[in-house]
């Protein structure tokens, strides 16, 4: 069977990156035809395409620094749960539109930091994509930002909801600012940014959006970790084989 | 019984071919089939997303997944547009939406089927967009303007799906056997509830002749039906596959491919509500319009209080 991932530092860092955006990706799309009406469907589907398209040229990049037979879709399709980088916040799943936006509006304020410091990257193909993709997550931290404050400012019942969403999802967003020995070997070649320099900005964004939205900032101290790793949530396995499904039943075959 | 300026003005309309707009005068009967008509196109928009959402999740390479969800939104915003064209008639999209989760307006039937494998992607688009076409591109002339207009700019998208579908169904075709297997049980399953979508035989078209004369029908149901088995078969055979009718001719009198009986119990039994899934969708997209009301209060009540804010400050 040819390889389906690679290991060169760069291209590691990539895929975790575009495992973030896959993963979201798939999860928005899961939620496709279900929104509290028409409009919502729409925006829930441009984000959606968003993430997956920066994850596939992620990949695309990825794989053209890995060995032959690597492709995005080998990258997509057929790695398992260990192999995947992507960080836990993403492959949670969702209830209701509460927790999308939650999901999303948390994702979307740190995406924004990263994409902005990542334009700068000395890697060209990289900063391309970033500049892209920084346009696209800011639409999307706005669209979150102003769901977060109309549900929390709503009525009482909408209130109580957008609460436990922020409250259930809070424990996932401090991972998104850990580095790691590969994050130090890209910040060194001026490839890569240290998540770590983005959280005073992210936690001032939004904590001001949550004030605005009257909804009390989480504090559950406790801070989940491991999905650079590979060590998942147990959501992602299903995710994954939902997700891998047609590749891994009819191998090898052009779709 | 006398004839009003209005009633002139509008038979002027229809005679010379132009665009009854909604400021128009127009009869009764007029505005309700339009309603009826535009309601139920747009609701076909809106309940088709959801046999090609059951694979969005699961579709085999990331390219096909993008160009499956761009498709979907393509058609929610179908189902947004042809809404705005049916409100210029004086109802609204709430009113009619509640019509269809009263089983009082309906949809088309084809999205009843259940997409059992990814080759139903592309038969949808292929077959299914494929038939919208046919009759859209007919409804393009249809006498009211803004469902003109509509149909104008959903054609353009709607041969782009059929495109993209028949992409998916070629690369089956040049694939192994199991993919050609996959393909063909596909066809099979469409083949016929595609040809149901053109409605029944005009010999029992209870509409057809008034939506003629209105110019709100500009061809028959057997007409486009014809058109579209021509225009089809053909490209079944490309795909090296075989439609499920042992009666399938072409004529060489004529020129037209003819086929066998269409099984019209099936169709009426999906309409009146006995189909596949029938009650799946309407249970779905009942359950999405629930579970969202508590987010549509907030944003009501949110826009209230920031009026109310703007109000003060003024
Ligand atoms: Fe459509
Ligand atoms: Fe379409």
């Amino acid at each position: 069977m040819s390889p389906v991932t690679t290991t060169a530092p760069l291209a590691t860092y990539l895929v975790r990156h575009a495992d973030d955006n896959l993963i979201i990706g798939q999860r928005l799309a899961e939620y496709i035809s279900e929104a509290p009406e028409l409009e919502e469907d729409l925006a829930i589907g441009n984000l959606s395409l968003d993430h997956i398209g920066v994850a596939m040229h992620l990949y695309q990049y990825a794989a053209s620094l890995g060995g032959a037979g690597i492709t995005a879709d080998t990258l997509a399709f057929l790695r398992t749960e260990r192999e995947f980088s992507n960080v836990l916040l993403v492959e949670q799943p969702h209830v209701g539109f509460g927790d999308v936006i939650a999901r999303q509006f948390f994702f979307a304020a740190y995406q924004t930091l990263l994409w902005e410091a990542l334009v700068s990257s000395c890697d060209e193909t990289l900063s391309g994509i970033a500049a892209k993709a920084l346009k696209e997550a800011t639409y999307h931290l706005r669209h979150a930002s102003g769901w977060v404050v109309r549900l929390g400012d709503g009525t009482d019942e909408s209130h109580t909801r957008m609460q436990a969403a922020v409250d259930g999802f809070w424990r996932f967003t401090g991972e998104l600012f850990e580095s790691d020995a590969l994050v130090d070997e890209m910040v060194l070649a001026g490839i890569g940014v240290d998540p770590a320099r983005l959280q005073t900005t992210w936690e001032t964004r939004v904590s001001t959006v949550l004030s605005e939205a009257t909804l009390t900032h989480p504090s559950d101290p406790y801070q989940a970790t491991g999905g650079r790793t590979g060590m998942h949530t147990e959501h992602l396995g299903y995710l994954l084989a939902e997700m891998q499904w047609m590749q891994r039943t009819f191998p090898n075959m052009e779709w | 019984m006398q004839t009003t300026a209005g009633e002139i003005r509008f038979q002027e309309l229809i005679d010379a071919d132009e665009k009854v707009e909604p400021r128009d005068w127009m009869p009764d009967g007029y505005r309700k089939t339009l309603i009826r008509q535009i309601a139920q196109h747009a609701h076909s928009e809106v309940i088709g997303m959801q046999p090609e959402a059951n694979w969005i999740t699961r579709a085999p390479t990331l390219q096909r997944k993008m160009t499956l969800i761009a498709k979907v939104q393509d058609e929610a915003g179908h189902g947004l547009y042809l809404y705005s064209a049916a409100e210029t008639l004086g109802i609204s999209r709430d009113e009619m939406q509640q019509l269809l989760h009263d089983g009082k307006q309906k949809y088309s039937s084809i999205f009843n089927y259940p997409t059992l494998s990814w080759a139903d992607m592309g038969t949808i688009g292929w077959l299914v967009d494929g038939a919208a076409i046919v009759n859209q591109i007919a409804l393009q002339r249809t006498s009211y303007g803004p469902y003109a207009r509509a149909m104008v700019k959903i054609c353009k998208e709607e041969s782009f799906h059929a495109r993209q579908g028949y992409s998916i169904l070629l690369a089956l075709s040049r694939g192994t056997e199991e993919q050609r297997a996959m393909l063909q049980d596909s066809i099979d399953r469409w083949w016929w509830p595609a040809l149901m979508m053109f409605g029944p035989h005009d010999s029992d078209s209870a509409n057809t002749p008034q939506s003629i004369e209105w110019k709100i029908k500009r061809v028959t149901n057997d007409e486009l039906r014809q058109l579209y088995i021509d225009q089809t078969v053909p490209q079944a055979h490309y795909l090296g596959c075989t439609v499920p009718d042992p009666d399938l001719r072409f004529d060489v009198d004529t020129g037209h491919w003819s086929i066998g009986l269409i099984d019209w119990d099936e169709f009426w039994d999906t309409v009146k509500g006995n189909g596949r899934l029938n009650r799946e969708r309407i249970t779905h997209k009942v359950k999405a319009w629930d579970d969202g009301a508590w987010v549509r209060e907030a944003a009501t009540a949110y826009a209230h209080k920031q009026r109310t804010e703007l109000e003060k400050t003024a």
